[in-house]
């Protein structure tokens, strides 16, 4: 998260958060919905070029836990399907 | 015109927010965080068995409210809803942005988790941005140093502007510490000049436009740019709690 | 003055939304801006040296919240609560009983020898006194292990875990996540529920939240559950395994109950409260070491003793008005068998009898007292008993005709009909609404009811009863 450089072939594969695996890392490229829900999601720092890891998946698949910032946070795939991210390979 | 910022402070928590004071003399602290930062630990440390709860504790739902002495001083410790941001997208933002807003704190402790400092800084920066007599007190500083976190504490006090107290509040460590500079921030040994956040120049303008319209009319205890700013974010609530502040009989009373 | 803030404010509302107009992104980068700035404060402080080998938190998540062990664990950590509060509260039950008991008679001997009339005895003494010694010796115990445990549960950061392994279910029945945290206060006092159904947002979901909190059993009914499932159900099993069996029971009827809630929830949402659920989030914080000591002290002043001292305030004139009713004659029969005599043939289809109807009727201020009004009114009949242990408590329940059945209705009748006072008031508070305290209250009972009659009329047809 520090630096920048860890991520620096970048592949550019964009795809929703809630299709990005468990343990995986993305940067988030923007939100897709607007109003209340929107806000809620940039207050949680789902802001754009924040990172986010997919931490775990409760047991029915949904919803899936997320690492946002340091903390992990739950979130249903109504919500998570709104927000656009990048996926980033670590080397 | 004009009724200072503290009597109609005073009014406030009596109306709005269901809180008595014991004297004028009584100082409120307004305990804010994130969830689950141990600020209800710290709640309890500090109020012990003095406490107001309604009838359940646990989870804080209304304000939860305390009394604690410190130096021949009467505090009274209002526990505020754990939020992440008090931009008032939930009733629990709403609550603890109107009573830092319009309640008139003394002095507002915001408590934050020390292994996730960035998270916590963002409300930080919020509550900074509405009042100055801001604390912060760094807890589970004890997780922090298992998870090998090492936190600058000169330079975070130094870029935030105000006092970052370390904490254990669980075992009571660095408790003393944040009380005694609670105790000189209110003797005024110490000033706390926060950092203020400055947007980008499309903003400031507007900010400026609407801020000269909107200052003649507030009482100047509350912060004109913070709510201008809310207004410009498309903060509906703000608008309401505005109006409902301005018809209480408290704000009437001063025309008499 | 007033209507020229009006103006000004309106004014300022005009100026502001012709320019979101324009630009309606100001509020994105009003956040970004303050994420960026902590951002970048935080890099600056801090420096992150993470030497540990074993991440606990994630292992124990991979545990707690595993496809394949989340829900039994969930479901073992439940019995085991129950099991401990069972097994623990066995003894101090029996000790107090006999010491309070014990004392009756010396009171009694003290009312004696002073000469009192006999109706100050049967008021103060057989009436009062004995219903608390039986709220404090049934109620006591299970409390002062019980609320500990889950205190301890919540402490440790598992309380959002089992939000979070339930989330699924709790949305497919169109209702907020959070619904499962104000049921998780509604162990503790439903009433504590319904107030913190204020962390809904949606009026709908709350509605939902509230109408249905009264199916998770509350403390004032914890007891009544596990002493019934302690006498009635552990004690066909042998004795070895009676408390396995009575943990199992009371597991049971708080499955029964979440059924109810999610499935009550879903008809609400497709019907009289439609709408699709609104957004969520739950934060899963680091599991923390409970800190034992202050926990039990806690839970024991803010918990126990303000359940009991609630008890105890409701009970005792209870207590006094059963006596009353019990000895008090119109013709040859006392009004309290005149009422169980006119309820008994609708209580007989429910598999009760007219009085433990007449309990959970008088019991409407608080559900605490319901088994101490239904051993006065069984006692009052004449049948006078040592009471020396809980199973002293079995035999008079037996003699009075109860069989399993009879025990399993009486835990399902509690679990599923009307709210407490406290609750109906506190509903009509939080709702401000007549008609949703009414529409709760009529719910729950007919469910009660027509559950409590299937039941019955299966186990008649099979030839159980």
């Amino acid at each position: 998260m520090k630096c920048d450089n860890c991520f620096e072939r970048i592949n550019k594969e964009e795809l929703t958060l809630n299709k990005l695996p468990v343990g995986k890392t993305a940067k988030v490229k923007t939100l897709l919905n607007t109003g209340i829900s929107r806000r809620r999601l940039l207050d949680l720092g789902l802001i754009p070029n924040s990172i986010v890891k997919t931490e775990r998946l409760s047991p029915s698949g949904n919803p899936i836990a997320y690492n946002i910032k340091g903390a992990v946070i739950a979130l249903r795939k109504k919500e998570s399907k709104n927000v656009i991210v990048t996926l980033l390979h670590e080397e | 015109m004009g009724l200072t910022g503290q009597s109609s402070g005073i009014s406030l928590l009596n109306n709005k927010f269901n809180i008595t004071k014991k004297s004028d003399e009584q100082i409120v602290i307004a305990l804010a965080g994130n969830p689950n930062t141990g600020k209800s630990t710290l709640f309890n440390h500090l109020t012990g068995l003095n406490q107001h709860t309604g009838n359940w504790p646990g989870k804080t739902v209304c304000n939860a409210q305390g009394t604690f002495k410190y130096k021949d001083k009467d505090y009274l410790l209002v526990d505020l809803p754990g939020t992440y941001s008090i931009l008032a997208n939930s009733v629990e933002e709403e609550i603890a942005r109107d009573f830092i807003c319009f309640g008139n704190p003394d002095i507002t402790i915001v408590i934050t988790d020390s292994t996730c400092l960035e998270r916590n800084l963002n409300l930080v920066l919020q509550i900074t941005e509405i009042t100055d007599n801001v604390v912060l007190c760094l807890n589970l500083m004890d997780e922090a140093k298992r998870k090998g976190i090492d936190i600058d504490i000169k330079k975070l006090e130094k870029s935030l502007g105000i006092p970052v107290i370390p904490t254990v509040a669980r075992d009571g460590k660095g408790v003393n510490d944040l009380l005694f500079t609670i105790h000189n921030i209110v003797e005024g040994i110490s000033k706390p000049t926060p950092y203020k956040m400055t947007y980008d120049d499309s903003i400031e303008a507007l900010v400026k436009e609407i801020e000269d319209n909107l200052s003649g009319l507030l009482d100047e205890s509350l912060n004109s740019r913070w709510i201008t700013l809310r207004l410009i974010d498309g903060d509906k609530s703000i608008l309401k709690s505005i109006k409902e502040i301005l018809n209480s009989p408290s704000y009437e009373e001063r025309e008499v | 003055m007033e209507n020229c803030t009006e103006k000004s404010i309106n004014d300022i509302e005009k100026i502001i939304s012709e320019k979101l107009e324009q630009n309606a992104s100001f509020g994105d980068k009003i956040v970004s801006k303050i994420y960026e700035k902590a951002e970048q404060i935080a890099n600056d402080v801090v420096k992150i040296n993470d030497t540990r080998k074993i991440n606990w938190d994630k292992k124990l998540d991979d545990i707690l919240t595993s496809r394949i062990t989340g829900y039994p664990i969930m479901l073992l950590m439940l019995c085991l609560i129950f099991w401990i509060t069972i097994q623990g509260a066995n003894y101090p039950s029996a000790l107090l009983a006999n010491l309070l008991f014990g004392l009756e008679e010396k009171i009694s001997s003290l009312f004696v020898f002073l000469n009192s009339p006999e109706w100050l005895h049967g008021i103060l003494v057989l009436g009062i006194y004995r219903t608390l010694a039986w709220v404090v010796s049934v109620m006591l115990p299970p409390m002062a292990i019980f609320f500990p445990l889950f205190t301890l549960l919540e402490d440790l950061g598992y309380l959002p875990r089992v939000a979070f392994n339930l989330d699924n279910m709790f949305r497919k029945s169109g209702t907020h996540g959070k619904q499962a945290l104000t049921m998780s206060m509604g162990f503790g006092c439903n009433a504590a529920g319904i107030i913190a159904c204020r962390i809904i947002d949606s009026p709908r979901e709350r509605l939902i939240a509230i109408i249905t909190n009264n199916f998770v059993p509350c403390n004032g009914r914890f007891p009544t559950l596990i002493a019934i499932a302690m006498i009635f159900i552990g004690v066909f099993i042998s004795k070895e395994y009676s408390s396995l069996a009575a943990s199992l029971a009371v597991v049971l009827i708080v499955l029964i109950g979440i059924y109810f809630t999610l499935l009550i929830s879903k008809l609400l949402s497709k019907t009289v409260l439609k709408g699709i659920p609104s957004s969520f989030t739950l934060e899963l914080p680091p599991y923390r070491k409970p800190q034992i000591g202050k926990v039990i002290v806690r839970s024991i002043f803010d918990r126990t003793l303000f359940v009991l001292g609630r008890a105890i305030l409701i009970a005792a004139p209870a207590g006094a008005i059963t006596w009353i009713v019990a000895n008090t004659t119109i013709g040859d029969v006392s009004i309290l068998n005149h009422v169980a005599g006119f309820l008994n043939p609708f209580a007989k289809l429910m598999g009760l009898d007219g009085f433990i109807l007449m309990a959970f009727i008088l019991g409407l201020p608080a559900n605490e007292i319901v088994l101490p009004i239904l051993i006065m009114s069984y006692l009052s009949k004449g049948a006078m008993l040592e009471f020396e242990s809980i199973d002293s408590l079995r035999q008079l329940l037996v003699n009075n005709g109860w069989t399993w059945v009879t025990g399993l209705n009486v835990m399902l009748f509690s679990l599923l009909h009307f709210p407490c006072g406290t609750t109906l008031l506190t509903i009509k508070k939080e709702t401000n609404s007549i008609k949703w305290t009414v529409f709760t209250f009529v719910l729950t009972t007919s469910i009660a009811v027509l559950v409590t009659f299937a039941v019955n009329t299966i186990a008649t047809l099979l030839g159980w009863v």
